[in-house]
């Protein structure tokens, strides 16, 4: 009988293939429990970005000259990676962009205005962040459609017993909805949820902005129609992120941003809009943010996507079981289990930015606000709440100094 | 001094712990609600006014971090005594120095809420001029 090792990782043998960590801030060392908000960045990226600069870096796609090429082939090939990432039937529908914010945007825009009407109804969730929340709001009001929310339970998870009562409120059009939600760490019931808007006949739009770079995606399998991610969520540099979408509705999309590139044909009475993906990519891409985001897709799957999320699940457990044990720390989310490598939390009467003042000077880096979930803060009664989340570098003595900090802080000020 | 002593020294906590003026007058002729929505820092001020519109009394309540609270405590202190019209005047300087601590922009705003709000009754009571310092956010810190 073979015997299957578990996937496991090294937190500390990776922890040296980051930079930051040899910086001092506060004079101390960084314990950097913020990876929801953005990751840090491996050498291997960084040194990956520098050397096409340095090698190969050029425009993509029309030069004719050997340079241009090479950055093209770079540029497709990080693509390429791109679509084996999310297992995508074919790399046209993989579309760069900015940022998740952007291809949310682009989705509800380019697809929203043309396909909603009154007597259409918009579904988001009370889990949202504002990037898949907002965009969604504003189309349902210019095209006088109706917006309606799934809402969340005690447990920080979806009631989808509610989805019966929605479906009779009009013809559901689309569904959004964030695969791992960024406040809470909630694993929201994707292919569930896929099933029932494709019942409704309605597209399924998922937010994977907090879920890629932490488990596996396989847009196949999910059935989503439309898949947003962020470079820099996932060790990928800042400004580059993707939109995955089924070829036979982006085919039928107006385009999103207009200009070179995504063109045909321009004349004076009209201009044709290019193939896919260029269709939606005008103006001069990321190019070099591009080729970051494909190394370190590579970095990542070469650690192994199973093993990211297993680390950090075990994160998440020891978290809460150390915050549990202090009376004066509320918890909010699903248990352990059925948790993603996120923890948010308050100390009774203490606001969360002078938790995260008083750690900063401990060196530890936590998020206070609202985490862009406005709604979601409204169903928990708080302004805001702190939030420690973690990824493949984080090591259990930075929760450590976590916990010792806030002992640090109910002393202070409580 | 290390530096959560420099951003909480004693004066600081001090005013968090125990705050001055603190709870709404029976009587105002001024009053105003405000909060910095990204955070979620919240104030209620409440003002009477005696001859020559003077400030006799303040009041506050409030919800919200240690800076913005403490500011606030510090501020009803220092406009007693001032006319209305001064109190519309005053400067964010003038209150930071009072606190005298090192401000990020981030935490800056919470040290100016209290000052926004009082000014913003001031206002609505009397027309003096809105908090200049919040600039167009100055509708942010209206609780509905």
């Amino acid at each position: 009988m073979a015997v299957t090792a578990d996937p496991k990782l090294d937190a500390n043998r990776l922890r040296a293939d980051f930079p930051i960590f040899d910086e001092i801030f506060n004079g101390k060392s960084l314990a950097y429990l913020d990876s929801a908000v953005t990751a840090q960045k491996p050498r291997q990226m960084i040194e990956a970005m520098s050397e096409f600069y340095a090698t190969s870096y050029g425009n993509v796609h029309r030069g004719v000259y050997a340079v241009s090429e090479r950055a093209t082939a770079a540029f497709e090939g990080a693509r390429e990676k791109l679509r084996a990432l999310i297992n995508a039937p074919d790399a046209r529908e993989v579309i760069f962009v900015r940022n998740a914010t952007e291809a949310l945007n682009l989705v509800a825009y380019a697809w929203g205005l043309v396909n909603l009407g009154p007597g259409d109804l918009v579904v988001v969730t009370e889990l949202e962040h504002h990037s898949n929340y907002v965009p969604w709001q504003y189309i349902a009001k210019r095209t006088g459609a109706e917006f309606r929310m799934i809402p969340v339970g005690e447990s920080g998870e979806l009631e989808l017993s509610a989805l019966d009562e929605i479906a009779g409120e009009g013809r559901v059009k689309v569904v959004a909805n964030n695969f791992v939600s960024n406040a809470l760490g909630t694993i929201n019931p994707v292919e569930k949820l896929t099933s029932w808007a494709h019942a409704q006949g309605a597209i399924m739009v998922v937010d994977a902005a907090q879920a890629a770079p932490h488990r596996k995606i396989d847009v196949q399998e999910l059935g989503c129609d439309f898949l947003a991610l962020s470079a820099h969520k996932m060790c990928g540099p800042s400004g580059v992120g993707a939109l995955w979408g089924r070829r036979e509705l982006l085919e039928a999309m107006e385009p999103f941003n207009l200009g070179g590139h995504m063109i045909r044909k321009v004349e004076f009475e009209e201009t044709t809009w290019g193939d896919l993906p260029h269709k939606f990519e005008a103006g001069t891409s990321p190019i070099a943010e591009a080729v970051g985001f494909g190394a370190a897709i590579d970095y990542l799957t070469e650690i192994g996507f199973d093993a990211i999320e297993r680390h950090e699940h075990e994160l998440a457990g020891y978290t809460l079981g150390r915050l549990g044990e202090l009376p004066w720390v509320e918890l909010y989310g699903p248990p352990a289990d059925r948790r993603a490598g996120i923890v948010s939390f308050n100390v009774t009467g203490i606001h969360p930015h002078d938790v995260a003042q008083v750690l900063d000077f401990e060196g530890v880096a936590i998020r206070a606000g609202h985490h862009c979930c406005q709604p979601l803060m409204r169903k928990l009664g708080v302004a805001a709440t702190n939030r420690a989340s973690f990824y493949v570098y984080t090591i259990p003595e930075e929760i450590d100094r976590l916990v010792d900090g806030l002992h640090r802080v109910w002393k202070a000020l409580g | 001094m290390g530096e959560f002593d420099q951003l909480y020294r004693e004066l600081i906590l001090d005013h968090y712990k125990n705050p001055r003026n603190h709870g709404l007058l029976e009587t105002a002729d001024a009053s105003a609600e405000g909060q910095n929505p990204l955070c979620g820092d919240e104030i209620t001020v409440s003002v009477r006014l005696g001859e020559g519109d003077v400030v006799e009394e303040v009041g506050f309540e409030g919800r919200g971090c240690a800076i913005s609270q403490a500011a606030t405590s510090m501020l009803t202190d220092l406009v007693k005594g001032r006319r209305a019209s001064e109190v519309a005047a005053m400067q964010k300087e003038e209150l930071l120095e009072e606190l005298g601590i090192p401000l990020t922009p981030v935490r800056l705003k919470c040290a100016i809420l209290g000052l926004g709000v009082l000014k913003l009754a001031l206002h609505k009571a009397k027309g003096t001029p809105l908090p200049e310092e919040w600039g167009t956010s100055v509708r942010d810190l209206v609780l509905e």
